[in-house]
């Protein structure tokens, strides 16, 4: 019947939530941006089909766009509240009264679906802050160089043709333009040089630790990814490794290094460094084999590889990501070009998420890694379960990948991967869940 | 000497060489000046038959210097042709709002500086005469 005022707010936040421009969505849904925009601003009401196309596109239930409506709104008004708490502006104003909630959506519907659609607008209006944040760290730097690109290469062509198409060309002129030809082809190899070193940096650049996890991995890069105390017959107290360690600046990073530690050093034990190195160059990297070998499982023998100290031969360059039965990647060490998402959820292509779905079974995958220079890597997954609270407690899945150098010849059924949606420049990829801000630039 | 005076403001130095010796090859007295802050007094010392307008000065942006000159009724019909190194989109319309009587990014064919010029001094003299 009488559809809520606010469908346009709900496809407006449900689009932004998407990531998903406005011209993207209209196209889909085969009407103007400008019609999609006053649609948006419930300006304009929906039409039952274009709705159910408008759903499809987003990917919801019509209804969770139009008569939705109430649950909607009290969502809305909650959320209102909770972040108005947690700002400190409602103690000063006197608390709402939440109990009273469905009172003031029935008496002021108004006042309710506006104050919900206030609140809806603030958090899409922060969600394009957050992304701002994020091209802002590249963009000056780069539209200065793209510029320098530019006016070097205008030069160079406007210079070159007149050199070529003026047969009658004075000596003087000549040479002049010939200085020029040089000077500016000088000036674009200096700034295409700037830029490569700029983006490799973009890479490396640690911006401020924020998360435990990188933390961890920034106390463990430091330490060479290898703890060569645990390697003794006793070792020390795990505390004893992260005493007065500034990486690991707060509580939440130190439990995860205690963590981290007490695995190590199990994993030495059931791995010897001195024999694990001579079945190494035994019979190579091969996890399986490995695992066999020492009867260890299959997640010692992945760590082990990837945290050995430097100089054992036979042992390839190795990156391991380890990720929960979430998805969530709870240990990263990148091997040099595969490139890992510092925030947020991974490419969902990567075998390791293959692995989640098939535990116990070992994965072999060679992929090809999306970037500005692609690279293959051979990668091993395999997921396994625990039940760290006994035969009835939890079945907690755990999934890794081991990262290592690509075999020499291509063969057919190697993956393209990226890192993640948002870096990646595969364009059509089927496993893309949000456009990418590569293309769109 | 009728329309043949072009003042090209343009910091690049290798771009307003190569631009002047084209023009200067098709007959035009060509001018140049490199700084945005000193454009608005050159126009109005020398009094050129069109201006050639580069988006990105140091000091002003060309489109400030653009939005000055046409609120001087002496300049509002003076024929300007903006060149900027931003592709088409947004700074096409700024300039086109901001009055550019016609609008090349770069990087241009040397052919197209010429032929643009003409043809927005030829619109204007059209539009006097009319």
């Amino acid at each position: 019947m009488a559809r809520s005022a606010l469908t346009g707010t709900r496809i407006r936040e449900r689009r932004t939530a998407l990531r998903m421009k406005q011209a993207d969505l209209a196209r889909a849904a085969g009407i103007s941006p400008a019609y999609l925009n006053l649609i948006e601003h419930n300006r304009r009401r929906v039409g039952d089909s274009l709705l159910e196309q408008l759903a499809q596109v987003l990917g919801v239930d019509p209804v969770a766009l139009s008569e939705g409506a109430e649950g909607v709104l009290f969502d809305g008004l909650r959320e209102a509240l909770a972040s108005a708490e947690t700002e400190g502006s409602a103690q000063a104003a006197g608390l709402p009264e939440l109990e009273r909630i469905e009172e003031f959506v029935g008496r002021f519907p108004g006042w309710a679906a506006v104050l919900a659609g206030r609140q809806a607008r603030v958090a899409a209006l922060e969600r394009v802050v957050e992304s701002y944040s994020e091209r802002m760290a590249q963009d000056p730097f780069l539209l200065a160089s793209l510029h320098e690109v530019l006016s070097a290469v205008t030069s160079l062509r406007s210079t070159a043709a007149i050199l070529v198409e003026t047969e009658d060309i004075e000596p003087e002129w000549r040479a002049r333009f010939l200085r020029t030809i040089q000077d500016e082809s000088l000036r674009l190899s200096d700034t295409a040089e700037a830029l490569v070193g700029y983006l490799d940096e973009l890479e490396e650049a640690e911006t401020g630790l924020s998360s435990p996890l990188e933390q961890v991995e920034a106390w463990l890069s430091m330490r060479g990814w290898h703890l060569p105390e645990l390697e003794q017959p006793d070792p020390p107290e795990p505390e004893t490794l992260i005493e007065g360690v500034a990486e690991l600046a707060s509580g939440a990073a130190r439990k995860l290094a205690l963590a981290h530690i007490a695995r190590a050093a199990e994993d030495a034990r059931a791995l010897p460094l001195a024999p694990f190195a001579a079945a190494l160059l035994e019979c190579g990297s091969d996890p399986a084999r490995l695992a066999q070998r020492f009867g260890a499982p299959m997640g010692a023998v992945f760590r082990r590889l990837a945290t050995l100290p430097a100089g054992i031969e036979g042992a390839p360059p190795a990156g391991l990501v380890i990720c929960d039965g979430s998805g969530t990647l709870t240990f990263r060490r990148a091997a040099p070009g595969f490139t890992m998402p510092r925030f947020g959820a991974a490419c969902p292509l990567w075998p390791l998420y293959e692995a989640l779905t098939r535990p116990m079974q070992p994965i072999r995958t060679v992929v090809d890694m999306a970037g500005r220079l692609p690279q293959r890597f051979l990668t091993y997954a395999f997921c396994a379960p625990r039940q760290p609270a006994g035969f009835e407690g939890p079945v907690l899945m755990e999934a890794m990948m081991l990262i290592l150098p690509p075999p020499p010849e291509r063969a057919s059924g190697e993956r393209p991967v990226g890192s993640s949606c948002r870096i990646c420049p595969r364009a059509d990829c089927v496993g893309r869940r949000e456009p990418s801000i590569l293309s769109e630039a | 000497m009728s329309g043949k005076h072009v003042l090209l403001i343009e910091d690049e130095p290798h771009i307003a060489e190569a631009i002047r010796f084209i023009l200067t090859r098709a007959g035009w007295e060509v001018s140049l000046e490199t700084s945005g802050a000193a454009a608005l007094g050159r126009i109005a010392d020398e009094g050129p038959d069109a201006v050639i307008l580069d988006l990105m000065l140091p000091g002003r942006s060309g489109l400030e210097i653009l939005t000055d000159l046409r609120a001087k009724p002496r300049f509002a019909d003076l024929p300007v042709l903006m060149l900027t190194a931003r592709g088409q989109g947004r700074d096409r319309e700024a300039a086109e709002r901001a009055g550019a009587s016609a609008f090349l990014a770069k990087p241009f064919a040397n052919g197209d500086v010429l032929a643009c010029l003409e043809a927005i001094v030829a619109r204007a003299h059209s539009v006097r005469s009319a």
